[in-house]
């Protein structure tokens, strides 16, 4: 029969509508700004950088300012300056840190290259996603100090990712940990063959320490 | 007028005056008068996109279309030149965005193809999974499309993204983004995805021959329907071949090139599938051929999901920085959800490609469509269209 087909279909959407009321399956509009959407833990938005201690978090910076995301980043958008003295790092080494750190979220693509490739686990993407901003080159260009995020934040937007982190970084500080104390123990169980050794050769004044 | 009409008449009346040609003015030369050009997008709604056809009208037939495109141009090509493989990844995801999962894969391909690097069998069958878990994405989106060109103003495209929303969850929740999902990686795959997530994309996948049913049982018999799209935009065999169209608007025409079969890409081969060929080559085999290749996919996500294999995701040899494939060339396609989507990559040595260049189905589909669209109206161009499938970021790179 003619028009058959088409009172089927409208069987079907009659189904949906009226299941839009009652049918769990079907009820799938979310009231986004009255009820706030739930982020999968992988979600992924801007970058941001981790610090130790949340409150000094500029002394803290897991980042050694190495500029290898800077070189992967696909679009360009990170912008790294060298420190000049160096700091303790999480193990306890003594490293370089960025003295400029910035981030131009209008430019940045969110592709996560930046997180993969950092060996330092100091940069991690953040969630959030309502960003605006009044100006769109300053607003939008983010500091190291509106970047640095401590780790606990981490930890509560990664919980998985952020507990691997923290174990690994935990056995890399106790293996150095244990390297220095077994290094003091040798120089204490032999210093004498050492002594003569370093006093025959006097680093010229001249040199001195390189910059 | 049909369109040879148009073009005698062109003839006797550039002939006109000349010698040896006609001496009186042709009388049916105030019907020259009638022909309208009009100028189709790049801002209107049913051109998916910026995408302009310059149409020559006469009355409400089409005697002319020229396809315009470009607006889109994002230098995709010379970009990558300029970046490293692995730059390159995230960009891929923007060429087809409805489908970055398999163009990430097919650029993966081309790459590990120039490399020699190898994939462990997990990684080869979560890339199956993906691939096809976006050509139900892309299909569903399609048909949805289609009928609101159809003028069917959005029930169907809304059904149809409601299924694809649980898609692009699942892939959220694994690569943290719903279309950019950055997830194939030269030698493999970026996360292994948990026990939980495996259970949630099962569970939709079983659920969603219902939802096609439901679909079908709206659309397929809908006498509007059938009027609009059957003989309407046919394309023949030879036609359809000879200028290289591939994917569902090849099959439709009743050629079963597949390169899930043909290649064997991947491990495609241990999959048991069938290849849906359509008859007559319209638009509405062309619908048919997606809701087909739907149910198959089904079926290879099914059997992906059965045999799945435990171990490594990546391959422990891959290299993230520093990768330098030695000199030489490679070509790495693979059947995508709108036809054959290839990478060609030329090596020097160095750290980026020294010629990176994407072959778009969507691009060379677009081809053929002043022959799909000559003596119809315009109305249904805009379903011929629509049947085609394009994505202008990978029709204009």
């Amino acid at each position: 029969m003619l028009g058959s087909g088409i009172l089927k279909g409208l069987g079907v959407t009659a189904k949906n509508f009226a299941g839009s009321y009652h049918d769990p399956a079907r009820m799938v509009t979310q009231e986004y700004p009255d009820t706030p959407v739930k982020l999968p833990e992988a979600y992924r938005n801007f970058p941001f950088l981790v610090t130790e201690n949340a409150t000094d978090p500029m002394g803290t910076l897991r980042c050694v300012a190495c500029q290898i995301c800077e070189k992967e980043c696909p679009p360009q958008c990170i912008y790294i300056e060298k420190s000049k003295d160096k700091k303790p790092d999480a193990t306890g080494k003594p490293q370089l840190y960025p003295a400029v750190f910035a981030i131009d979220t209008a430019v940045c693509m969110s592709c996560q290259l930046c997180v993969e490739v950092c060996p330092f686990d100091a940069i991690k993407m953040d969630q959030i996603f309502e960003v605006a901003a009044t100006n769109r080159f300053a607003g939008l260009l983010l500091n190291r100090e509106q970047l640095a995020k401590p780790n606990s934040y981490f930890h509560q937007l990664h919980p998985t990712d952020a507990a691997e982190v923290d174990g690994r970084l935990g056995a890399e500080r106790k293996a150095a940990e244990e390297k220095a104390r077994a290094a003091a123990a040798a120089k204490a169980a032999a210093p004498k063959p050492a002594a003569p050794a370093v006093t025959p050769a006097p680093k010229p004044a001249a040199g001195g320490p390189t910059p | 007028m049909s369109c040879s009409d148009q073009s005698g008449l062109d003839a006797e009346l550039s002939a006109f005056g000349r010698p040896g040609g006609p001496t009186v003015r042709p009388v049916h030369d105030q019907f020259h008068g009638d022909l309208l050009e009009v100028s189709m997008g790049p801002q209107h709604p049913s051109t998916h996109g910026v995408f302009r056809m310059v149409v020559t009208l006469d009355g409400e037939q089409i005697v002319k279309l020229k396809p315009v495109f470009g607006y889109l141009h994002r230098n995709h090509e010379k970009i990558a030149e300029n970046t490293s493989y692995l730059g390159s990844m995230p960009y891929t995801d923007r060429l087809d965005y409805l489908c970055s999962m398999s163009t990430n894969w097919a650029y993966a391909l081309a790459v590990e193809k120039l490399s020699g690097q190898a994939v462990p069998d997990r990684a080869q069958y979560l890339r199956i999974i993906m691939a096809e878990l976006t050509r139900l994405v892309n299909h569903s989106c399609l048909v949805g499309f289609l009928f609101n060109d159809l003028g069917t103003s959005f029930t169907p495209l809304l059904y149809a993204f409601r299924e694809r929303e649980k898609i692009l969850d699942l892939f959220e929740s694994l690569s943290g983004s719903r279309m950019m999902c950055n997830y194939q990686r030269f030698g493999g795959c970026r996360v292994d995805p948990s026990p939980e997530w495996l259970a949630a994309a099962q569970a939709l996948v079983d659920g969603f021959p219902r939802f096609l049913d439901e679909y079908e049982t709206m659309l397929t018999g809908n006498e509007i329907m059938l009027a609009r799209t059957q003989g309407v935009g046919r394309l023949d065999p030879a036609h359809a071949v000879n200028a290289g169209i591939t994917g569902p608007v090849l099959r439709a025409s009743g050629v079963g090139y597949d390169l899930r079969k043909v290649d064997g890409y991947g491990f495609y081969p241990r999959f048991d599938f069938r290849v849906p060929v359509g008859e007559a080559g319209d638009t509405y085999d062309r619908y048919m051929m997606r809701i087909l290749e739907m149910r198959e996919s089904v079926k290879i996500l099914q059997q992906a999901f059965r045999d799945l294999p435990a171990g490594p995701v990546m391959d422990p040899k891959a290299k993230l920085r520093g990768f330098r494939p030695k000199a030489g060339e490679a070509y790495g396609r693979l059947e995508g959800p709108k036809g054959e989507l290839g990478f060609y990559l030329i090596s020097d040595g160095s750290p980026n490609p020294w010629r990176y260049r994407v072959r778009p189905p969507s691009l060379i589909n677009l081809t053929l469509l002043e022959e799909m669209c000559l003596g119809h109206t315009i109305a249904d161009a805009v379903v011929i269209l629509g049947s085609i499938d394009i994505v202008l970021g990978e029709v204009d790179r």
